[in-house]
């Protein structure tokens, strides 16, 4: 049997539900919401990847290619908001966001 | 043929089991071992599908980078991260009937997916052959979408200075190096002659001013 589109297509769905999923459940934790936001962009790097080399087409490779950019530029940032949230309120709780009482 | 197949399902099936572990694992260290272990296997999906340079590029902004960076975050957090795992069990129902839904629905669309024969004639940039991956990537790269490319530079520029704006921070009771000051002192701002008559010594008025 050979591979095709649609495994690597079903690989990338699982990632990203697993994704979404595991914002759901880490609800609470600010790290894992982040982390599981790396795995929604992996699963849609596969994508761009699996449909760039089986349409013939590189221009998928260079969008994958800016996808990694902002995923790390995302990760940088949210880290250090995290950094500075927790030196303010010394927790990292999604609850405890309330400062501004919205 | 029996290789590709094999290698796609053991990559395939450790990285959906590390993506699994990230989210319920107890300790985030875990998770973010977990997070590398998932990239790694995408890298190899990457290179299985012929995009090795993007693999590579996966294993070093990734595992080199995103995931170093989550690690020291979290051992530099002094965070209590059992308490935060409370309501999980709560969460879970909610979130698997969502993950259901939108999985179902993403199953749907794999599942029922075609594609239409017009697309392979609107390719923009066809993947040559006689050329390395990397150097196919570079051809459109640093050409048709410089643009892009520099763009994606200014995007990491920012990010560079918005982290260091956000976490920089003064001590107010640290002293700090001002080179203006260095290199404005001259040798009479820092020392001066004093005749001292034998057996006195310096007085004390004198010191002080000497000191200062």
């Amino acid at each position: 049997m050979t591979i095709g589109l649609g495994h690597y297509l079903a690989v990338a769905a699982i990632l990203f539900t697993l994704g979404i999923l595991g914002i759901f459940l880490n609800r609470k934790n600010i790290i894992v919401i982040l982390m599981s936001i790396e795995l929604i962009l992996l699963s849609v790097n596969i994508n761009l990847v699996a449909f760039s080399t089986f349409l013939g087409d590189i221009v998928g490779q260079v969008f994958a290619l800016l996808v990694l950019t902002v995923a790390a530029a995302e990760a940088a940032i949210g880290l250090a908001v995290l950094v500075v949230y927790f030196r303010n309120r010394g927790s990292i709780a999604v609850e405890d966001v309330n400062l501004m009482k919205g | 043929m029996i290789l590709p197949a094999l290698f796609f399902y053991l990559f395939a099936a450790a990285c959906v089991a590390s993506a699994v572990m990230v989210i319920v694992s107890r300790n985030p260290v875990h998770s973010v071992l977990f997070l590398i272990l998932a990239f790694v296997n995408a890298a190899g999906l990457f290179i299985l599908m012929g995009a090795e340079f993007l693999g590579m590029m996966l294993i070093v902004v990734y595992v080199g980078a995103v995931a170093v960076l989550f690690l020291f975050v979290i051992m530099m957090l002094d965070v209590d991260f059992v308490e935060l795992r409370e309501g999980f069990i709560q969460y879970l129902p909610i979130g698997i009937v969502i993950g259901g839904i939108f999985m179902f629905e993403l199953l749907l669309v794999v599942g029922a997916w075609v594609i239409n024969p017009a697309v392979t004639k609107t390719i923009t940039a066809a993947i040559p052959t006689n050329v390395s991956n990397t150097e196919a990537l570079g051809l459109v790269l640093y050409t048709k979408y410089i643009h892009y490319f520099q763009l994606a530079g200014m995007v990491l520029l920012v990010a560079m200075i918005g982290a260091i704006v956000l976490t920089l921070r003064h001590k107010a009771n640290v002293k700090r190096q001002n080179i203006n000051v260095q290199n404005a002192r001259t040798p009479e701002m820092a020392m001066a002659m004093r005749k001292v008559a034998s057996g006195q010594g310096l007085q004390d008025a004198d010191a002080a001013e000497w000191v200062k």
